[in-house]
């Protein structure tokens, strides 16, 4: 078990994370390449004003009439999505474990508060995989590797919770508890988990469209 | 030609007629419009009968002329480079061509596109006739009408005409019959062999001998036709082609793979990809090309062999034109909403509301424009703004030794011709 | 199973533009052609889109078609993308005849390209433009519903969107000149006036079967004192059904066509008619395929300048227009220009009592008829109006509260609205903004 951790925390995590940032800058760095080439026009019609505009927008809950017209799904994705990004940086255990390694730390969060934001997500996902399941528009839309990704953004919380009370067979779970969560890292620039990083510019253009050219707003 | 040399070229001013003496007599006028010499001006107006006529007034008579004949309608009234006025005039539902109150034998149901050939002042037109459809020249009908004619041109020798015909007529709604190509390219009333899905911009050889056109044959290839035959490479799009004033090369902008190029006979001869690139122009002996570019999405400027200037523009460049040897090229842009004028990559330092194409003097050594400022016009020469101004005025003239312009205008009421001696220095 | 777990299977169709198109269609030349747009035609935008939609459906709420159609799945928008592009991309450009087929009656006839799901969509992913890519390939494969394709061959031949030819159009515009010199004596639409303030411009079905439009907007440009022109020669149309197609080499000719017309006359401004898909041609897609950053010469819809009219005490009106009225906003000029509020602007300066449909704005519902949608004719006109229930509630919740006259500024959705208003028994009158102008304008007594 001992050299599974090792190896989990040790190389495969440097992996885990190397993967995750070389492949985010190369998968940005072809888009741009593309988009100079074959979208120039895009360039033009960007504008900084405009697209924070339309970001501050989405990014306030119920800042738009199609959040107001969803409202589970708004407060749902909120949460999902604050939890989702905070726990794994702020969690004691996360920042513990950059403190014995790398000798840096910083603020964590409360552990009943890392507890209940765990719970959050764990409960979104069953959230989301409901909305797949149930709601005709979203059922016709997913796919296999829709309910692969639910599964690998669930996967690192579910078992971190279980690790974290000590439920029965904790150990092998802490270890499935890293795989999964340096799978999640992995799967980030090839999935639509890279969602997370084109939004900026799928927003910001879009309101750059509608600010600056059409006049008009975009929530 | 126009007889430039035989003109007036003394300094001075002409009082050409006094207007508020026209709009006392009449109590409808449209646009007036000035000879090339300046001496004479003509505009469409009512008679007493309320018939649509032409009146004139040239420099020297103090009344104005009424043409004899009254219609139902005239419009399109201009003078010809040789001095004589031509409008299309229609009576009780017949339309034909009137040249110096002198009109065509033949009437037709409708006469549009009035072309005065620059040489002789030739007059060609398009007409339809009980939905048959040809060009006339000079009152002479093509032998053959087609049910459909656009895009009729005069040769420079002003003996022929080409026209884009419908050789296969097709009624609406037979889309797979369009596509095996239905539209050719009539020359003095004979088509070409070849049909096309479509045919555009039609343009006759510098000898008058060959017509060259875009064409393309399905959504997906255009190429440039020379008397019927297709170059041999086609293209994803191609703007209108232009025959070089030496031999019978043609060349026209292509685009490949999403960026235009200019190409010769079928052949790249510009390799530099350009985001646009249209309006290409030739220098008079043919040596060197010059067109419009868009070096970058939204950028513009003029490329000279393939060489773009330094300077771009944001909005709009049009009207190139080369000096009469070649060696400079202006033309008119426009930036923050104002237009101006640029020549050699060098921006004249006023903004104008309008910019009208510039004119080179015949040594090269000047540039003169008509431009718009706050609701008047003037001339701008060589960058300078001259002081007086317009109510409306034709594009500026230089003597052919270069050393004066004239400018043919209106001030307050008066109709006149000035001579102005210029400065021979280029800013 | 190849892709047909995607498709679902459309009613039979009868558009012989498609069937014939799709006979004569091989899997060599639809994966050719395809890899070709895809290749060099589309970039990182389309990727981006394609790669970043998590689907999650939320763009379904925007669309009228989903609504309209009882919110069946497959009318959600990125419904249509995965029955277009997203499988073509999976597949590489490997699928079947039969799966154009269904692809082109999806993005020619289920999408009006309206952009009111861009505001639905979390991510503003642009789905009118996917949907564009979709109709481009269908375009290059000659798969195109006929009604629409034969319009498009009307502009490469005549510059115009029906087939009026040049003698036609002059004809026209003296014929309309001559009866509205019975409101104003010497009146004139004049022809090829150059260095005029007003560049006027209209689209193909004007002179063909609104010509009273023309002489409307000829009574108004008189009663203000404008300095304007029209054109006698091509570039006079406005519009742009090759826009809608996917030939954008038509449409960088007829744009080309239109703006050197304006320019060479050395207009300061187009003002256009009350015209939405034609207002989107020149201010967005036209301009920018050749290059233009914005318009190179100065676009002004009707309603921006019917607005200037109001503002600067221009013109004069007899008195308001005394029936209650609602406004319909089009999408090109409200998502596409945001002239919401001074279309406002003018029902209020004209209007006595003014109803709002809800949504509106930004928000309002489309008429079904634009994007090319009604231009695919009566083969598809069923399923087009059926898709305006949606507008047709909205319709009636404004009549219940009084309206009794629907204003439109837009020829498109004038053609939806009006079908929509037979098809759900709103009995309401429909108008533009010129017919309520034209109807009130005060003119100066004609000498007689």
């Amino acid at each position: 078990m001992y050299s599974h951790y090792e190896f989990v925390t040790g190389p495969f995590a440097w992996m885990a994370f190397l993967i995750f940032i070389f492949g985010s800058i190369y998968r940005f760095y072809s888009l741009y390449k593309l988009a100079r080439k074959k979208d120039g026009a895009v360039f033009e019609y960007m504008d900084l004003k405009f697209a924070l505009r339309s970001i501050g927008h989405w990014l306030t809950p119920f800042g738009s009439r199609s959040m107001k017209l969803n409202p589970s799904m708004t407060v749902v994705t909120f949460l999902f999505h604050i939890s989702l990004f905070l726990v794994p940086i702020f969690v004691f255990g996360h920042v513990v474990l950059w403190k014995e390694n790398f000798d840096i730390s910083w603020f964590t969060l409360p552990n009943i508060v890392a507890d209940i934001m765990t719970l959050i997500v764990i409960c979104s996902c069953a959230f989301f995989l409901w909305r797949r399941i149930k709601l005709p528009e979203v059922r016709y839309l997913t796919t296999v590797g829709d309910y692969v990704i639910l599964l690998i953004v669930a996967a690192p919380f579910i078992t971190g919770f279980w690790a974290y009370h000590q439920f029965p067979g904790f150990a092998a779970i802490t270890i499935i508890h890293i795989i999964s969560g340096e799978i999640m890292l992995i799967a980030i620039p090839f999935t639509k988990l890279f969602h997370m990083f084109t939004f900026p510019f799928t927003r910001g253009y879009i309101g750059s469209e509608f600010g600056g050219i059409r006049m008009a707003k975009d929530w | 030609m126009n007889n430039l040399d035989k003109w007036d070229w003394d300094t001075g001013i002409k009082q050409v007629a006094d207007l508020s003496a026209w709009q006392e007599q009449f109590s409808y006028i449209e646009e007036f419009r000035a000879s090339p010499d300046g001496e004479s001006v003509a505009a469409i107006v009512k008679n007493e009968e309320m018939e649509f006529t032409v009146c004139r007034q040239d420099f020297g008579n103090d009344e104005p002329e009424t043409w004899e004949n009254g219609y139902d309608k005239v419009w399109n009234l201009r003078f010809g480079p040789d001095g004589r006025l031509s409008a299309l005039v229609s009576d009780v539902g017949e339309w034909t061509v009137c040249t110096d109150d002198e009109a065509w034998e033949n009437g037709y149901d409708f006469v549009w596109n009035m072309t005065i050939a620059p040489q002789d002042g030739t007059v060609a037109v398009s007409t339809q006739k009980e939905l048959a459809y040809c060009a006339v020249n000079n009152d002479v009908p093509w032998q053959n009408s087609f049910s459909r004619l656009t895009d009729m041109v005069i040769s420079p020798d002003a003996k022929n005409t080409a026209a884009v015909v419908e050789t296969i007529p097709v009624l609406e709604g037979e889309i797979f019959k369009f596509r095996k190509g239905c539209y050719s390219v009539a020359v003095n009333g004979t088509p070409w062999k070849e049909n096309f899905m479509n045919a555009w911009d039609p343009v006759f050889s510098a000898n008058s001998s060959s017509v060259a056109a875009t064409v393309r044959t399905s959504y997906k290839d255009y190429y440039i036709a020379v008397d019927g035959k297709t170059w041999n490479t086609s293209f994803d799009s191609a703007w209108a082609p232009l025959f070089s004033p030496a031999g019978n090369s043609v060349t026209a902008p292509v685009k490949k793979d999403g960026k235009w190029y200019l190409a010769k006979d079928g052949d790249l001869i510009w390799n530099t990809p350009y985001a646009q690139l249209w309006h290409h122009i030739y220098s008079a002996d043919g040596k060197r090309i010059a067109a419009i570019v868009a070096p970058e999405f939204g950028k513009w400027t003029i490329s000279v062999d393939n060489a773009p200037w330094q300077v771009t523009f944001s909005e709009y460049v049009s009207d190139p034109v080369f000096s009469p040897d070649g060696t400079s090229v202006a033309c008119v842009f426009k930036e923050k909403g104002k237009w101006g004028i640029a020549v050699d990559g060098k921006v004249w330092k006023d903004r104008f509301d309008m910019a009208y194409p510039p004119v080179f003097s015949n040594d090269g050594m000047s540039v003169a424009a008509k431009v718009e400022m706050g609701g008047f016009y003037h001339y701008v020469l060589n960058g300078e703004i001259l002081d007086s101004r317009y109510k409306s005025v034709e594009p500026p003239l230089f003597s052919h030794d270069s050393s004066k312009i004239m400018i043919r205008g209106l001030q307050l009421n008066d109709w006149k011709r000035d001579v102005v001696a210029i400065n021979r220095r280029r800013i | 199973m190849t892709e047909s777990n995607t498709v679902t299977p459309v009613k039979e169709i009868d558009d012989k533009g498609i069937l014939k198109g799709v006979e004569q269609l091989t899997p060599e030349k639809i994966e050719s052609t395809i890899l070709q747009v895809l290749k060099d035609e589309t970039g990182a935008k389309l990727k981006v889109y394609v790669d970043t939609c998590v689907h999650c459906a939320m763009c379904s709420e925007g669309c009228h078609f989903f609504l309209s159609m009882d919110r069946d799945p497959k009318y959600s928008p990125a419904a249509k993308v995965k029955q277009t592009l997203w499988e073509i991309i999976k597949k590489k450009g490997k699928v079947s005849p039969e799966f154009i087929k269904n692809a082109a009656v999806v993005a020619f006839t289920q999408c009006n390209l309206c952009k009111r799901c861009a505001m639905y969509c979390p991510f503003g992913i642009d789905i009118a433009y996917v949907i564009s890519v979709m109709r481009r390939i269908c375009h290059k494969l000659g798969v195109v519903p006929l009604y629409i394709q034969d319009t498009a061959h009307s502009h490469s031949v005549s510059m115009n969107q029906m087939w009026v030819k040049d003698d036609e159009w002059i004809d026209t515009l003296m014929w309309q000149e001559e009866e509205a010199q019975e409101d104003i004596e010497n009146l004139r639409i004049p022809l090829d006036k150059e260095g005029a303030d007003i560049f006027y411009s209209v689209i193909g079905p004007e002179p063909k079967f609104r010509a009273q439009l023309i002489y409307q907007a000829a009574v108004i440009m008189n009663a203000a004192g404008e300095n304007w022109t029209m054109p006698s020669m091509p570039g006079w149309d406005n519009s742009d059904m090759c826009m809608y197609i996917g030939d954008y080499e038509m449409m960088e000719r007829l744009k080309k066509e239109h703006f050197e017309c304006a320019a060479n006359l050395r207009a300061k401004r187009i003002v256009m008619g009350e015209c939405g898909h034609a207002f989107r041609s020149v201010y967005d897609m036209g301009n920018r395929a050749l290059g233009w950053r914005m318009p190179p010469v100065e676009v002004v819809h009707a309603i921006e300048y019917y607005n200037e009219l109001f503002e600067n005490k221009k013109i004069k009106i007899k008195h308001k227009f005394d029936r209650p009225v609602t406004l319909h906003d089009p999408c090109n000029i409200v998502r596409g220009r945001g002239l919401h509020e001074m279309s406002r602007n003018v029902v209020r300066a004209t209007c006595e009592t003014f109803i709002e449909m809800t949504p509106n704005r930004e928000h309002n519902y489309c008429c079904s008829a634009g994007g090319g949608v009604i231009n695919c004719g009566p083969p598809f006109k069923n399923a087009r109006v059926a898709s305006g229930k949606e507008k047709a509630q909205q319709l009636l919740a404004a009549k219940a509260k009084g309206a009794e006259v629907v204003i439109a500024p837009c020829h498109n959705c004038h053609g939806g609205l009006e079908d929509i208003i037979h098809s759900f028994g709103v009995d309401m009158e429909l108008k533009f903004l010129g017919d309520i102008i034209y109807e009130i304008l005060d003119l100066p007594e004609k000498e007689e």
